[in-house]
This record gives C-alpha cells, sequence and structure tokens, in this order.
C-alpha cells in the first residue's frame, strides 16, 4: 500500500515536472495559452462582479455563447467513441494505438463543458444546492440534474480509463482487463447518453418551437462524431509531428471515413429539418426563418448559417472525394467540418430558440467583449489541460519515461555505458 | 528523503532537486501566484461581504419555524444595509381549501398599462432595466397571433381604433414546465396553485425561463436598482421581498396581499374592471361565475400547461 502509493506520487511528481520540460515551441504555446486563461479568468472577475448583465443575454434570449459552447464541447467529449469503437469493438490495431488520445480529449472537452455551465450560472457560489443529499437534486425530473450525472459520469470514466493505462504503462506493467475492459464498454454506451440528454435539454420544452423537435438528438449525435473525430485527426498529427508519436495513416484514413459518414447524415437530417419547417410553413417557422433569412429587420446570425452550411457542405463534397487521401486535403476538411458545425450547432441552435420570445418578441443577441473573453478564456484552459495531458501520456506510450529511468539516459554526470 | 524509497526516487534521477531546479521552480510559481492574483483584482470591487448564514441557508421546506424566524430576521436586516429602509419580511402560508385563479375580459382592456407599472411599485421590480411581470401586447382585431403583437406600442392615447389588448402575466399553471426543469427545487407549485421561487435557494441557471411558454419569467441581470423612497415595505419571503442578484422572479399574484384577503396589485389597478381573481373553490366568488357563465380561454391550449389565467371577450 505504501509502496503503491509512493508509486502514485513519484507518477504525479514526474508528470509536473514533465509539464514544465519541453523545446521554446512548447514554452511558447503554454505560456500563449496561460496568458489567454488569465485574461479569461480577469473577464469571468469582472462578471461576478457585475452580474450576467455584463453578457449580451437578457430576458428575452436568456441563454447565448457560453450554453452553445457547452452545446458544442458535450459533442467532441462524446466523439471520443469513435475511437474507443474501432478500437476495441473492431480491434483496429492503428486506432488502438491512439485511442487513448481520444480518451483525453473527452476529458478536456468535459472540463470544458462544465466550466462553460458554471460561468453561465447566477449564483456559482451555490452550487452545493446541485450536490445530491447535500443540496436539493431535481432528479430525474429535470433534465438538467440528468445533464450533471451524464457529464461528471462520463469525465470519470474516461479519466480512469485513460489515467489507468497510463499509469499502469508508466510502471511497466501489463494493464488488468478487469480494470478497465468494463468501464470502456459502458462508456461507449454512456457517450450516446450525454449528447442525448444534452439534446433533451432543449427538445422537452413545449414552448419553444425550435427545438422541441425529435431530430435535435439525432442531429447532435451525427454532427459530434464529425467534428470531434476532425479534432482528433488534427491533434494526432500534430503529436506525430512534434513529438514524434506512432501514428499510422491509416488510423487517420478510418477517421475520415467515419466523418464522412457522419457530415452526410449530419446534413440530411439538417435538410429535414428545414423541409419540415419551410413546407409546413405554420407559425412555428418564425425561428427558423429569423436563423436562415432574418425576421422582422433582425438576422444578425443569417450570414453565420449560411457561412456554417457553406463549409459544412464544402468539408463533406472534399471528405467525399479522393483528394482528402492526402493529409493536405483531410486537414482542410476537418478544419471546416469542426468550425461549420460550431457556428451550426453552437449559436445557430440555441439562438434561435429564444427568437422570436414565446409572446413574439423579436430581440436579437450578440456577445459582449466580456462574454467572449471568458469563453476564449475556457478554451484555452481546455487547450492546456490537454496539452500538459498529451505531455505525459506521449512518452509514456513511446516509453520514454517509465518508472525505472530508461537506460539510454542515465543520471547526468555519469560516462555513457 | 524520497532518494531512500525502495521504488526509486520520486524523480529522475538526473531531474533531482537541485539549487537551480529550485529557483527557477520558485520563480515560476512565484509569477504564477501575482499573475492569478492580478486576473482576479476586479473582485476587489465585490460589495458583497461573505455570509456564512446567508450561503447555507437551507432550502425553504426544510427550514423550521425557529429558522424561518432568523432568516427573515437577517434578510430584514439586509434590506436596511442595501437600501436604508425599514422592511418587514412575513413568511406568510397559503389558505386551506383555496385555488387562486384569474379572468381577463379583454373587450374592455384599454391597453394603458397601469397594472404593470402597479405591479412594480407592489413587487419591487426592479427599475434600470425596468423588469415588469406583466406584459401588455397590442393586437390586431381579426386573431390572437403573438408573432405580430406589438410590445412596444406607444401612442398619444389607447385604445387605438382596430386595435385590442392583452396583458400576460404568469398563468400560475397546474403543470408548470417551469418547476419541471429547475435541477435544484427552486421552484414549485404552492398547494393554493401558485407558482414561487426561493430566492435564497435558485441557482440562476434560467432553464425555467427557457421553459415558460408564457415568457413569464424574469431574471436578475444585475442587482436590482430600486428607489429607496419608492419601495413597498411590507413583503413576504416567496414574493416581493428586495432581490438578490442573478436568480429568478416571477408574478405571484401577490400572495402577500391574496392570502390576507386582499387583491393582487393589478387587479386594483386597472381603470376598466377587466380583471376579476378569487378562490375558484368559493362558489359565490365572481371567478366562479366567470369561469362557469363566460366563454373563457387559455392562451396556448396546445402547450397543455393548463393555466390558471384565463381571457374572455365581454363588452
Amino acid at each position: 500500500m505504501a509502496a503503491e502509493l509512493h508509486d502514485y506520487l513519484t507518477f504525479l511528481a514526474r508528470s509536473v515536472r514533465r509539464a514544465f520540460q519541453g523545446s521554446w515551441r512548447y514554452y511558447a504555446w503554454m505560456t500563449f495559452l496561460t496568458l489567454v486563461v488569465l485574461v479569461g479568468l480577469n473577464a469571468y472577475a469582472r462578471q461576478v462582479v457585475g452580474g450576467l448583465s455584463v453578457t449580451g443575454m437578457s430576458d428575452q434570449v436568456s441563454w447565448g455563447a457560453y450554453i452553445a459552447n457547452f452545446t458544442y464541447l458535450v459533442g467532441i467529449a462524446a466523439a471520443a467513441v469513435m475511437l474507443v469503437i474501432p478500437a476495441y469493438i473492431y480491434k483496429n490495431e492503428a486506432v488502438h494505438q491512439v485511442v487513448l488520445l481520444g480518451e483525453l480529449l473527452a476529458v478536456a472537452a468535459l472540463v470544458m463543458c462544465l466550466l462553460f455551465v458554471t460561468v453561465d450560472l447566477g449564483r456559482p457560489d451555490r452550487f452545493w444546492h446541485m450536490i445530491p443529499l447535500l443540496g436539493r437534486f431535481n432528479w430525474p425530473i429535470s433534465m438538467l440534474a440528468w445533464d450533471v450525472i451524464a457529464l461528471n459520469g462520463y469525465l470519470v470514466l474516461n479519466a480512469h480509463v485513460a489515467g489507468y493505462l497510463i499509469y499502469t504503462r508508466w510502471k511497466g506493467e501489463k494493464p488488468n482487463p478487469r480494470w478497465y475492459l468494463p468501464f470502456v464498454f459502458l462508456s461507449i454506451g454512456w457517450a450516446v447518453s450525454i449528447h442525448t440528454v444534452t439534446a433533451f435539454l432543449y427538445v422537452g420544452l413545449g414552448g419553444r418551437p425550435f427545438w422541441n423537435s425529435a431530430i435535435v438528438a439525432p442531429r447532435f449525435l451525427a454532427s459530434a462524431f464529425a467534428a470531434g473525430p476532425g479534432l482528433i485527426v488534427i491533434t494526432l498529427q500534430l503529436v506525430r509531428r512534434l513529438w514524434g508519436f506512432d501514428v499510422r495513416d491509416e488510423a487517420l484514413m478510418l477517421l475520415r471515413r467515419i466523418i464522412t459518414v457522419a457530415m452526410l447524415i449530419n446534413l440530411f437530417l439538417l435538410g429535414a429539418e428545414v423541409f419540415t419547417e419551410f413546407y409546413t410553413d405554420s407559425r412555428h417557422v418564425a425561428a427558423a426563418h429569423y436563423l436562415f433569412f432574418g425576421l422582422g429587420g433582425a438576422g444578425k446570425l443569417v450570414p453565420w448559417i449560411w457561412l456554417a452550411i457553406a463549409m459544412n457542405l464544402v468539408a463533406t463534397v472534399l471528405l467525399m472525394s479522393p483528394k482528402t487521401r492526402t493529409l493536405r486535403w483531410l486537414n482542410l476538411a476537418c478544419v471546416l467540418a469542426i468550425v461549420g458545425i460550431w457556428v451550426e450547432k453552437g449559436m445557430g441552435l440555441i439562438v434561435p430558440g429564444f427568437v422570436p420570445s414565446p409572446l413574439g418578441e423579436v430581440v436579437e443577441y450578440a456577445p459582449t467583449l466580456n462574454e467572449t473573453l471568458v469563453s476564449m478564456g475556457i478554451w484555452a484552459f481546455g487547450a492546456l489541460l490537454y496539452t500538459l495531458m498529451l505531455r505525459v501520456a506521449v512518452p509514456v506510450v513511446l516509453g520514454t519515461m517509465r518508472r525505472a529511468a530508461p537506460p539510454v539516459s542515465p543520471p547526468a554526470g555519469e560516462t555513457t555505458p | 528523503m524520497s532518494q531512500d524509497a525502495p521504488n526509486g526516487p520520486l524523480l529522475d534521477p538526473e531531474e533531482g532537486t537541485t539549487r537551480r531546479n529550485f529557483l527557477k521552480a520558485a520563480a515560476v510559481t512565484t509569477a504564477g501566484v501575482g499573475a492569478v492574483a492580478a486576473s482576479l483584482a476586479p473582485l476587489r470591487e465585490l460589495d458583497a461581504t461573505f455570509d456564512k448564514e446567508a450561503w447555507l441557508q437551507k432550502h425553504y421546506h426544510e427550514l423550521t419555524p425557529a429558522e424561518m424566524d432568523k432568516v427573515l430576521a437577517r434578510l430584514e436586516d439586509e434590506a436596511k444595509a442595501e437600501y436604508g429602509v425599514d422592511v418587514t419580511v412575513r413568511d406568510v402560508k397559503p389558505k386551506a381549501k383555496t385555488k387562486y385563479a384569474y379572468a381577463l375580459n379583454l373587450g374592455v382592456c384599454v391597453g394603458c398599462r397601469r397594472c404593470a407599472y402597479a405591479c412594480e411599485k407592489e413587487n419591487n421590480t426592479s427599475r434600470a432595466p425596468g423588469k415588469q411581470y406583466i406584459r401588455v401586447l397590442e393586437m390586431e382585431q381579426g386573431g390572437i397571433d403573438l408573432e405580430t403583437a406589438n410590445h412596444q406600442y406607444d401612442p398619444e392615447t389607447v385604445p387605438q381604433p382596430g386595435k385590442f389588448y392583452m396583458p400576460v402575466q404568469c398563468h400560475q399553471c397546474d403543470k408548470p414546465p417551469c418547476t419541471k426543469v429547475c435541477p435544484v427545487n427552486a421552484t414549485w407549485k404552492e398547494p393554493d396553485g401558485i407558482v414561487v421561487v426561493d430566492y435564497n435557494w435558485c441557482i440562476g441557471c434560467r432553464y425555467c425561463e427557457a421553459a415558460c411558454p408564457y415568457w413569464a419569467r424574469r431574471f436578475n441581470f444585475e442587482k436590482p436598482v430600486l428607489n429607496p423612497a419608492d419601495m413597498n415595505t411590507d413583503t413576504a419571503y416567496l414574493s416581493n421581498r428586495p432581490r438578490p442578484v442573478g436568480v429568478m422572479e416571477k408574478c405571484t399574484f401577490c400572495l402577500h396581499r391574496v392570502r390576507e384577503g386582499r387583491y393582487p396589485a393589478c387587479l386594483e389597478a386597472c381603470p376598466t374592471g377587466a380583471r376579476a381573481f378569487g378562490n375558484v373553490y368559493d362558489p359565490k366568488s365572481e371567478i366562479r361565475y366567470i369561469l362557469e357563465n363566460k366563454r373563457v380561454f387559455v392562451l396556448k391550449e396546445d402547450v397543455g400547461t393548463l393555466p390558471n389565467f384565463f381571457y374572455y371577450f365581454d363588452a
């Protein structure tokens, strides 16, 4: 027990040490992220003092950029399952080598999700009211209570699986399947649940016709399984190029196929939604009209949603063409999908739910500078966290960071044998 | 220390603590703490002092009578400190065998908005920006179409020809979507039908505001702005006491008045007698007469929330 604790503390101490070591590029990147985090923290301190009135939100549009980013990031977290399934169910070797990076991405995305929800609270000081038993947790009636369980559970699952695998590998031991495989399989179902429950947050509101559609949950999953793997494709190439991580092109090409299919399904579902709204042309089309064409002179989202649709279309065409078998084009398609979906299911989904208001009032929303800085701070924090986790995970997997110092790097001051 | 441990040193041997490494780590830590402290500087302007009692206050339903008395006294002190006004805060309980309903005669409403202003004053809602619980819609004759309703109408005189006016406030639904979604039970339906908020339990997620089909809920995006000279000092815990920043609020049919046999402020202010209010369980009440004899309807019946706020047209 004492030896185990000592091992674990050693691992943590060496991980911290490792986090502060790296090339000038690494230092520059980490310094940049830290600065953005600090600027975000500063903006959040302003929000704590001034209240949520420092945001662009109002009684008409009562959720904005925070909840939009939250929704998008739940999808990124869920997308880890697109590596887990090929790795563990289809036993794909190339994906199995990199599945850890997907699970760590889920951890970082979930931490960002929780931060985005926290900064959106009017009374973050009362967070303890949500803690089961201590406070009053309205479960199973409130979908938000379900989401708290879903997100925290998925965070624990991924942190456990990834942490256990990294730690045992660092010790030079073979991981015991009993300690992680059941959790891996549980996480597959759980991944679907986090994004479904998040969709149900909106879908369950009868007074908001724009969200009150059964297609939202499938659309969330489809777009998540495009944007998430897209982000993973980019990350994998970065760690391959910068830190010499062993990523086979085969894994990237499998992800390309997954993203292509997910993009096609997402576009199909979007088309089905748009048809239902506009062909029916009932009073409920007002929100969709606001999003795509504007309503009564108000139309701040119009250019954004068309840009997003154009990006998604171009990305899909690229993905289907043989061009994206080369990484340069694949990366372009991935970036287009990541950004396009961020607009489409972020602000493009949240804001029209509020415009027009249930009483027909058209009040627009745009994030303020302060709100944008807080959001950027959270994104930077997520990137910082992900980089730190990779900074430890990559050398452990490569075998250059082990409990016993590798024989190739003897203690300083001694002569090489 | 760790150098002698059985499983090897905590840090790789070549990375052991040297004076240089130690100084480097100390410098980085100092700079980090300094940077975080600097970025948190705006918090110095936070005028609220941390009150442990307030922070640990239990949910309304879990407070014993003795605890409630302490809470009420504390809230009165808080109001005194904040606005310099002696406010009484009471816990007004619902009456037995009572269920309230409201009826509004659209045939005589002239759209003067006096109900909305009386409500503002009665309920101590923030004046900047104005947080009115009642929204009066100006509509074209020929249908009840919310999408084309005018919220900002401002003519010299009302009513305008060819228009009618529809005040909307909380409908105190029998199936309230707002209470269902609250993650912490900070809002609920009382036995007499009134939907209330515990301002000291709400976490400010605004999910209820998204859920309400009648846009009846308001959020305190900043600390309410009240004029001490103009404040209503007769207040109740669940209704019109001064609210903190960051929580939801809503119309409570003036529960501090109606539970003591008075009418809601909006009804008293109405110059045309368009408003009727009462206990539906009382067979001799005016509301009962209207519900039984007038052709009443509810707004957005299709959302199935079963409102206790009825409209009818009667000249």
